[in-house]
């Protein structure tokens, strides 16, 4: 294979996947084009409903400086297309021909009355891959249905489990648009084993995935509990909605940021490394249960399969975690971690997103990235690599599309001449 | 029918959600996945093996609930890695397979002597894929997390809450899920780029950076307008800055923690749920415009609290919909697994057979092949359960071998 001089190889070059934009799949299409597929995003000529959403470069709307837009776009080639008119539905077909998997997320029904579902666009690629992401697939019961992502991740169950221990306050959607995220990552996953198929068989195919079930599909106990024991898990803060009650893993530190407090000490030598760690704050005179932290560094074993039942051990788990909670009030949430971590403690920070990115660690391993902005003149800082691979690495190859960025170079490709191309603009067709 | 991935082998390490999951995808399309265990720790490096929920009153190393539902139609054999013959033997393994996937903490894998230049030795085209927590590079790469650390770290719990509240975070392993269909998506990409090179590779995944990119408009928004999520009522997050949607909520009902999630989209939507809701502050002049809307979102609140808690909330969510305003009863398991035709018709709940627990449903796949179907319906292996069938048909051995293999402790 060739690559451009000195650039590394990519692990899906060559693939080409036409991508109908929708905000339901967008990043479904950015994981792909981030590999190195030459994914083509295909929006109205008007432009993407996508390039009006917040938040924009300072604060200003404006359909090439949507953040969203931004983001979700990276290293995708774009063009306009309408494909309401027959003669948009026609370079359509022209460019599935050239393409290996199509992705789209328009309600059912909208793609045959295009004339352009998966039978139709066989009909040009005979290996054509379609995955069509809808909010209850392809042949619900209710194809007329309006979702956003609070109402998929709300049916779909993600947000019974989210809150805080108190009932009286409304369970919680978790932040980010997850639920469309949760249905891109299910389109990519299928996307990819379609491909490998095709390429041991030579068999295209269609995959009709569902936002509802991704949802529904990424829940953890609360799914398994119903299924395996009829349990219904109940929101608590801050940690696993359980069928029982648990104690609270979240605890504010003396800066008035959230640690979790994560998995107690359960080994002897976490129990050493805990007591060294609350004698070199000068804590443990506070804490009249730090003899138990020492005895229990002494001890070979702890069994915690004794706990509620014998004495030594209840001591024992209950010094652990107030040992933690005395640290967590005097410490700041990064040094809780860093020193919890040291002593071999899982526990973690409640970073803000921003604080992520600066994080050294992060820092150090290239996860913010640079990309080149030239029609604005700056260069700006991007999320990175979400795996690492050493062999074809993830790189965003060109920011996102300003509209129609690509249309004479897309067109041109299919042979559509630079008159032809004209004609088209000046019908509205691109 | 014909299956997907049929041709690919799995060399699989992997526990919990965040590595189970990754593979339990490639052996719902026919890939052989086998699990490979430690005999002298019971496989409870896994600590899902022995865990809730059950079935019945059995307990034990292989009627963990969850353990089942995240190894459905894998194989599982031990091999106790303490002895120079099962490291051989996993050696004859690696060379039989197409990809090696672990989530073990970094370092565990490379100390018994597989790291990636040694298992590039055992098989040149290998692909492997290492899956903890902050990766094997960087000052936290021997840090420790599990799920809901993970989240902490990535910026995700920070980003479910209520203003003036502290963090709500994920009631569940969101990041395990997550973490899961990313690494899933490695193996994948890797094994694609095999099929058009020839080449293998390593794959690192640290599953906190995997985490973080998903609040990327989020960070965009601090590194191009220096704003943070951390700053005074942020974030709501039942609530919709991008795209900037008002109201938007999730609202109480009739009974007991009953709840409807309601989203207007646009002027549309707005004129469409005054018409559902028929009162009069539907119509006043002050929530016209979106703007309006966005500004007084604390008043419209309590306004479409006090409807919607006289209604029934799937009565609410049929008339809200019929409308065109989407709205969402937020459902609970029972309501979501055994009474909603939109999962059933998907068959996302399927039966499997475990040898020990019985028939138990499980997480089926959200996503309909036409011509490769993803099939689960045998249970998880239980400890060993495939030590003779796989060692003779993959290596050869004998049952005599394999008899003496168990009485020295190396299966």
């Amino acid at each position: 294979m060739s690559h451009p001089t000195g650039a590394a190889p990519s692990a899906l070059e060559g693939i080409r996947i036409l991508e109908i934009a929708s905000e339901r799949g967008v990043l479904a299409g950015k994981l792909l084009a981030d590999m190195g597929a030459d994914v083509v995003t295909i929006e109205p000529p008007r432009g993407s409903a996508m390039r009006s959403y917040a938040p924009f470069v300072d604060d200003r709307p404006d359909p090439e400086k949507s953040l969203y837009w931004w983001h979700y776009n990276t290293s995708k080639r774009g063009v306009t297309l309408d494909l309401e008119s027959p003669r948009g539905r026609e370079l359509f077909l022209r460019l599935v021909a050239s393409a290996d998997a199509v992705l789209e997320c328009e309600d059912p029904g909208q793609m045959a009355r295009l004339g352009l579902d998966y039978p139709d666009l066989a009909e040009v690629k005979s290996d054509v891959i379609v995955v069509s992401l809808t909010p209850f697939g392809r042949d619900t019961a209710k194809p007329d249905a309006q979702v956003t992502d609070l109402t998929v991740l709300a049916a779909g169950g993600p947000v019974w489990s989210c809150g805080y221990d108190d009932h009286s306050i409304p369970p919680v959607r978790g932040g980010g648009n997850q639920g469309f995220q949760t249905g891109a990552h299910y389109a990519v996953l299928s996307l990819l084993t379609a491909l490998l198929h095709r390429g041991i068989s030579g068999e295209g195919q269609h995959i009709d995935v569902s936002l509802h079930a991704a949802a529904n599909a990424t829940t953890e106990m609360a799914s398994y509990c119903w299924l395996v024991a009829q349990d219904e898990v109940q929101r608590q803060t801050g940690r696993h909605a359980m069928a029982m009650i648990t104690m609270p893993t979240q605890s504010q530190c003396a800066d008035g940021r959230y640690v979790t407090t994560g998995i107690p000490p359960r080994w002897p030598h976490e129990f050493s490394a805990l007591h060294a760690w609350l004698v070199r704050l000068g804590l443990v005179d506070q804490l009249p249960e730090a003899i138990f932290l020492e005895q229990a560094a002494e001890k070979e074993f702890i069994d915690f399969s004794l706990l509620g039942q014998d004495d030594e051990v209840n001591a024992i788990m209950g010094a652990g975690r107030d040992a933690l909670l005395l640290i967590a009030r005097n410490v700041s949430a990064h040094d809780f971690f860093i020193g919890a971590q040291e002593c071999g403690l899982s526990a973690g920070a409640v970073y803000a997103p921003e604080e992520v990115i600066e994080d050294p660690h992060f820092k150090e391993r290239g996860f913010p990235v640079r990309v080149e902005h030239p029609e604005i003149g700056r260069t700006i800082t991007y999320p990175g690599a979400p795996y690492r691979f050493n062999g074809s690495p993830w790189r965003i190859s060109r920011r996102a599309p300003t509209l129609g960025e690509h249309n004479d170079e897309v067109l041109g490709e299919l042979g559509v001449t630079s008159d032809e191309r004209a004609k088209l603009r000046a019908d509205g067709i691109v | 029918m014909t299956t997907a991935l049929s041709t690919i082998r799995i060399c699989d390490f992997t526990g919990q959600l965040a590595g189970a999951g990754a593979t339990k995808w490639l052996a719902a399309f026919g890939a052989e996945v086998i699990r490979i265990e430690d005999p002298v720790r019971q496989g409870m490096w896994d600590i899902l093996r022995p865990m809730m929920p059950f079935k019945d009153e059995r307990r034990g190393v292989d009627f963990g609930g969850g353990f089942n539902n995240h190894n459905t139609e894998k194989h599982g054999i031990t091999l106790n890695l303490r002895t120079e013959r099962g490291k051989e033997l996993l050696t004859r393994i690696i060379e039989q397979s197409d990809v090696v996937a672990e989530n073990f903490a970094y370092g565990v894998f490379e100390k018994w002597g597989f790291g990636y230049e040694q298992l590039r030795e055992i098989k040149p085209d290998i692909i492997y894929v290492s899956h903890c927590g902050f990766g094997h590079t960087g000052p936290y790469k021997k840090y420790k997390t599990w799920g809901p650390i993970v989240q902490a770290m990535s910026g995700l719990t920070f980003t479910s809450g209520l203003p003036g509240m502290e963090p709500a975070g994920w009631g569940y392993s969101y990041m395990d899920h997550t973490g899961a269909y990313y690494m899933a998506m490695a193996i994948l990409m890797a094994l694609l780029h095999r099929q058009r090179t020839g080449e293998g590779q390593w794959v690192d995944m640290a599953c906190t950076e995997a985490g973080a990119t998903l609040n990327g408009t989020t960070l965009l928004d601090y590194t191009v307008n220096g704003r943070g999520m951390r700053r005074e009522g942020s974030p709501n997050s039942n609530r919709s800055d991008s795209p900037a949607m008002a109201p938007h909520g999730i609202y109480p009902c009739e009974g007991n923690d009953e709840w409807l999630a309601i989203s207007v989209r646009d002027d549309e939507d707005w004129r469409a749920f005054g018409r559902v809701v028929a009162a009069e502050w539907t119509t006043a002049d002050r929530f016209a415009t979106l703007e309006a809307r966005l500004e007084a979102q604390d008043e419209l609140d309590v306004l479409i609290a006090e409807w919607t808690q006289g209604l029934q909330k799937f009565a609410g969510e049929r008339q809200l919909q019929a409308a065109g305003v989407p709205a969402a009863a937020v459902q609970k398991p029972r309501e979501r697994i055994d009474e909603d035709p939109e999962t059933e018709r998907l068959g996302l709940w399927p039966t499997v057979h475990h040898t020990k627990i019985g028939e138990v449903r499980v997480d089926g796949l959200p996503a309909r092949f036409s011509k490769t179907p993803w099939k689960i319906e045998r249970g998880a292996p239980c400890l060993g359960e495939h030590n003779d069938e796989v060692l003779s048909r993959l290596l050869g051995l004998g049952p005599e071998e394999i008899d003496a293999l168990r009485e020295e402790g190396v299966i």
